[in-house]
């Protein structure tokens, strides 16, 4: 996974709530049996219109916004489906920070596990980041800072320890644990008398 | 020290804790499907590791495959590479698989509780949000994405923050006519599409002990368009009778075992919850929704909601939005907004009492010559059921499609899609935008509503008729 430290960039000003990863990355592109291209996909419907073509009102799709490296949107992004194809769009797009007022569960943890960065901030922050994002200001974000900076302005932010060390660093979570297995032999081991949670699949001939 | 259902199976399935309020917690069993698997074999291939425990895992193709002319393969080439590499992956790493021509195959939510491999008190995780569908059987289920698929496929654990437990009580009934889907929706329109945004949601009261195995399920199903992690009900006497002859369910001496550590599976009395709340469920009337998020929620009887009445500006903006998007007038009666097209399935209502529950409204009737409506059971074995049991005959004699199981027009993958500016009435669970097509408008019900739809031409109150 590639580090997440500091990005300085653009920021498009999504206004609306509830954007659900439907909406980030439509069906027809969940085919795919790759993390990569989905870029040319993102907010597809919003995008392009029936036949196609570039949508020019949305804002990704416009001078300065379509180089945009952090979106802010309104509350409870990335809800409803599981897909992690939504984080994969974002990034392959150019997106590496989405700031927002609430994230759905499932991805929010998606976005972490890819190197981007979800920050959750309060309602006044995100109404003055979108005016900064609407007059096509730089903003920074620094992690190990853990702020939001743009012009004098100063915006800090609350993110767990553990997944920001992660994010740092670039880990991957699963050669962490693989390094612990032991315990997972151990834990193994004791739930071994609980032998009615193993399914018999010799019941069902497959 | 008084203990909820969930904090019991999480301490069960501790396999570190750390000092930080998250835990790497051990998984039971792990469901996947085509579509958010081959990346996680991608990623195991890659690093060169292996499967910990296919023993503890089941796979299944749901997403994009055909609802017809299935024998011929799929038509569609991307999917059918999809559905190919799912085919190849699991036999290299030896994972359990229903293939697609196999009676058994059908949805990974429906399927898992049929073959008996969702099991109370168990941890059960599938790349997919609609796991929570498994805690109707007291099993902490969840949906993860494609990493976590493949963390677990090489750990069989996963790093998981402690969630937060919300309790929610339904007190009183629902009256007769008045479904699960009915309840779940009330519940979304209660606590919105975040309201349960980081928590446990157990469902507990007098009304849920006499809900069915499959109404519990229909409920726990659409509590992730709450925002919940996952949802819980103790499990009972019921779930016992229902998984008892399940294939993968335990046998002789083991189900006593079994049933001896699944008595325990319930929250102690003053349990301590971070949120409560009680619902009324003499007060659900059969529920439909008229936007594009799964809160927009009203009554069949109520017409369509006003945006100057929103509670602040964001929200007005987002209710002028769904209106257009839906062709929709504030003030008009949903009783008099005519259909398109009837969708009943999805892993929301696609289970056998789910038909029943159709084919009672459409029995003798015929599908309004306006509207195209098909049912798509949720797995081969329903389909075969309902055929037994005559329903198939009811829908078809009626002008119903009778199709092969499948995800079909939930997500709209395969070729079931609504056109631009067609209307539905589906018993899935997402009303999204393009969600089931493109500029598709889509109404969420149940499958008695969706019956009664399809005969009307357009909504009716079938507690009425």
């Amino acid at each position: 996974m590639k580090p997440f430290v500091k990005i300085t960039g653009i920021v498009a000003f999504l206004p609306e709530i509830n954007i659900d990863t439907d909406a980030i990355i439509p069906k027809q592109f969940l085919k795919t049996i790759e993390k990569t291209g989905l870029g040319k996909y993102l907010f597809y419907d919003k995008r392009f219109d029936v036949e196609g073509k570039l949508n020019s009102d949305f804002v990704l799709n416009k001078e300065p916004w379509n180089k945009a490296e952090i979106i802010v949107a309104g509350d409870n992004f990335g809800c409803g489906s599981s897909r992690e194809h939504a984080p994969w769009a974002l990034l392959d797009f150019g997106i590496k920070c989405v700031i927002s007022t609430s994230f759905a569960d499932i991805f929010y943890n998606n976005s972490f596990k890819n190197g981007l960065l979800p920050i959750v901030v309060d309602k006044n922050c995100l109404d003055d980041l979108s005016k900064f994002a609407r007059l096509g200001e730089n903003i920074s974000v620094d992690l190990e800072a853990q702020t939001i900076i743009v012009n004098s302005f100063i915006f800090n932010f609350a993110i767990d320890l553990y997944r920001k060390h992660c994010l740092i660093k670039g880990l991957d979570d699963v050669g962490i644990t693989l390094e612990k297995s032991n315990l997972i032999d151990i834990y193994e081991n004791k739930i071994k008398d609980k032998s009615w949670v193993i399914p018999d699949f010799q019941n069902i001939k497959l | 020290m008084k203990k909820t259902l969930f904090d019991k199976i999480w301490e069960s399935h501790l396999v570190e804790e750390r000092s930080d309020d998250s835990a790497l917690i051990y998984i039971d069993r792990h469901l996947i499907h085509e579509v958010t698997s081959p990346q996680a074999f991608e990623g195991l291939r890659t690093m060169k590791r292996k499967v910990r425990r296919p023993d503890l895992t089941l796979a299944v193709a749901d997403h994009n495959v055909p609802t017809e002319g299935r024998v011929d393969g799929i038509k569609d080439e991307i999917a059918r590479i999809q559905v190919e590499t799912l085919e190849k992956n699991v036999k290299e790493f030896e994972i359990p698989y229903l293939p697609l021509l196999d009676p058994r195959q059908g949805i990974v939510h429906v399927v898992g509780p049929e073959q008996g491999f969702t099991l109370p008190g168990c941890t059960i995780v599938c790349g997919d949000s609609h796991t929570s569908t498994h805690g109707a059987f007291g099993a902490l289920a969840f949906g993860i994405g494609t990493s976590e698929v493949e963390h677990v496929f090489a750990t069989q654990t996963l790093m998981q923050k402690k969630p937060k437990t919300m309790l929610l009580k339904v007190e009183g009934s629902l009256s007769v006519g008045i479904t699960s889907k009915d309840l779940a929706l009330g519940v979304i329109k209660k606590l919105g599409t975040s309201g349960g945004t980081g928590y446990i949601l157990e469902y507990s009261g007098k009304q849920i002990s006499n809900l069915s195995m499959e109404a519990r399920m229909t409920l726990c199903n659409m509590s992730i368009e709450a925002g919940a992690r996952a949802a819980l009900i103790a499990p009972d006497e019921k779930t016992v009778l229902y998984l008892k002859d399940k294939p993968l369910a335990p046998k002789g001496d083991l189900l006593k075992e079994a049933k001896k550590s699944w008595a325990s599976l319930f929250s102690d009395e003053m349990a301590n919850y971070d949120m409560k709340l009680s619902i009324n469920a003499s007060t659900i009337e059969p529920h439909v929704t008229w936007g594009t998020s799964p809160e927009d929620v009203i009554s069949i009887n109520d017409c369509i909601p006003n945006p100057e009445d929103a509670k602040n500006d964001i929200k007005k903006k987002a209710m002028q939005d769904s209106l257009k998007y839906m062709g929709l007038v504030s003030g008009q009666k949903l009783t008099d907004i005519a259909i398109d097209k009837v969708f009943i399935g999805s892993c929301t209502n696609s289970r056998i009492e789910d038909l029943r529950e159709a084919a009672l409204v459409v029995e003798g009737k015929k599908v309004s010559a306006k509207v195209h409506a098909m049912v798509v059971p949720g797995s081969g074995l329903i389909k075969l059921q309902a055929e037994k049991e005559g329903l198939a005959q009811v829908f078809i004699d009626a002008g119903f499609d009778w199709r092969e199981p499948g995800c079909s027009m939930c997500l709209g993958m395969n070729p079931d899609q609504l056109k631009p500016k067609e209307r539905c009435a589906s018993t899935s669970n997402r009303n999204f935008r393009g969600r089931q097509g493109r500029d598709g408008r889509t109404h969420l019900l149940s499958p008695g509503m969706a019956a009664g739809a399809a005969v009307a031409g357009h909504f009716i109150d079938i507690t009425k008729s």
